[in-house]
This record gives structure tokens, C-alpha cells and sequence, in this order.
């Protein structure tokens, strides 16, 4: 039987939106699909070799907070609910954004950074992971277009 | 008592994980030899059936006890 395949595009870099692209990832892998992810935009984030990923309640009101949009603004909030965020993960036994994403490469999901993105923000290839290949909208559709589930998170 | 070869306990582990670690643990079996896991994800008993399902190891089990999740998957032959 020929394997399932899944393409996702990944294109948003926070702590929180990490987690759908690889948790799907490292799932259809171990359900023996091909895995292929197009990290693109913030997305690139992931793919970097320290990973130093946020979040924040400031455009974001589907967070439950009590914090006033005004208090939101204030310097170091972000790395508040950064740390109140990794913290309730922790206790709530989430897997660590860096295990999940090894978890991801040991199971052979293929990982593409987006070449224009690299360009744009100027990302160091030598900063992101080895295991991510660069390749344009082309290479991407190339399996997208065999794959029977296609993302875009 | 159930009979099983190996046994992976992923108490207190969320999704993907439980599934993450069945996967890995079942490809150390060989065809036939049964792998327990125990989870306390409530999600887990659905994707252990699509786990099941999806990759032809069979789910010769899945029962809660008490808010803990056990099953027993028996490993494909390749």
C-alpha cells in the first residue's frame, strides 16, 4: 500500500502556534505517513537552532487574561505570559517544543525553509537546523500536489 | 492479569505523545508480540483506535480503569 502523504505550511513563529504543525507532523508520521512541513514567514522561527519562541496576550483576546489591553502593552508582559504559558504546559505534561520538533526529525518528516523568507528577514542558514533543506513555492507543490491532506496553519 | 512482551507508561503525558512513544515502542517488538501502554490522556482512547487502524497493528484491547487508559496492541506482521 503506498504511504498517505501530508504537506503543511507553517508560517507563524510563536510558542503556542508552534505546536499544531508538529504535533501533526510527528503524528502522521508515526501513523506511517510521508511528512513534509514549508516553514515560511514567522514559521521560519521553528527551524532555528536555539529556539527562542513567545507568546503574547497583546492581539490576542482569545487568551484568557484579566490583564487590561493597556496593562498588555507594558514592557516585559511578553515574557510574562511567555513563562506563564510554559509553566501551565510543564504541569499539564505538554511535550517541549525542541523534543517534539527531534521527535518530528527522527521520524523523517522533511522539513523545507522557505528560501524567500531567509532572504527577507535574513536569517543565517548557519542558525537553523541542519536537518531543514531551503526550497521555494515550486519544490513545496512538487509533493503538495501527491499529498492527501494539505495545511496551511 | 493481561499478557504482554513490553510495557510503556505514559501517565501524565498529553497528546501526541502517548501515540509518539507507542510507535516507537511497538517498532522494537517483533510481528505478533504485544506491547501494554498506559495513558492518562482521555484523547487517547480514540487515537488509539486510529492508531490501530492506520497502521494494521491490532487493538486486542482498550478499557479505563478509574481515569487510567489501558491497551494492549498487538504488533503487525510486516
Amino acid at each position: 500500500m503506498a504511504k498517505k502523504k501530508l504537506a503543511i505550511i507553517a508560517s507563524r513563529g510563536t510558542l503556542d502556534w508552534a505546536y499544531p504543525p508538529l504535533i501533526l507532523a510527528s503524528t502522521a508520521a508515526a501513523l506511517d505517513y510521508e511528512v513534509r512541513i514549508f516553514f515560511t514567514l514567522y514559521g521560519l522561527k521553528l527551524l532555528e537552532k536555539k529556539l527562542d519562541l513567545r507568546v503574547s496576550s497583546l492581539g490576542n483576546p482569545a487568551m484568557r487574561t484579566s490583564l487590561p489591553i493597556m496593562m498588555r502593552t507594558l514592557p516585559g508582559m511578553e515574557m510574562l505570559t511567555t513563562q506563564i504559558m510554559k509553566g501551565k504546559m510543564k504541569k499539564k505534561g505538554v511535550v517541549d517544543v525542541e523534543e517534539l520538533r527531534g521527535l518530528c526529525i527522527e521520524a523523517e518528516v522533511q522539513m523545507i525553509a522557505c528560501q524567500m523568507t531567509i532572504d527577507l528577514f535574513e536569517f543565517k542558514r548557519t542558525n537553523l537546523i541542519d536537518h531543514a533543506k531551503s526550497g521555494g513555492a515550486a519544490t513545496f507543490l512538487e509533493f503538495a500536489g501527491m499529498s492527501d491532506v494539505n495545511l496551511f496553519m | 492479569m493481561d499478557e504482554f512482551d513490553e510495557e510503556l507508561d505514559t501517565s501524565g503525558l498529553t497528546c501526541p505523545m502517548p501515540i509518539l512513544k507507542a510507535k516507537k515502542a511497538i517498532s522494537s517488538l517483533l510481528a505478533g508480540q504485544i506491547l501494554r501502554v498506559i495513558a492518562t490522556d482521555p484523547g487517547s482512547l480514540k487515537d488509539f483506535q486510529a492508531f490501530a487502524k492506520q497502521t494494521g497493528h491490532e487493538l486486542l484491547e482498550a478499557r479505563e480503569d478509574n481515569q487510567i487508559f489501558y491497551y494492549l496492541l498487538k504488533k503487525r506482521e510486516p
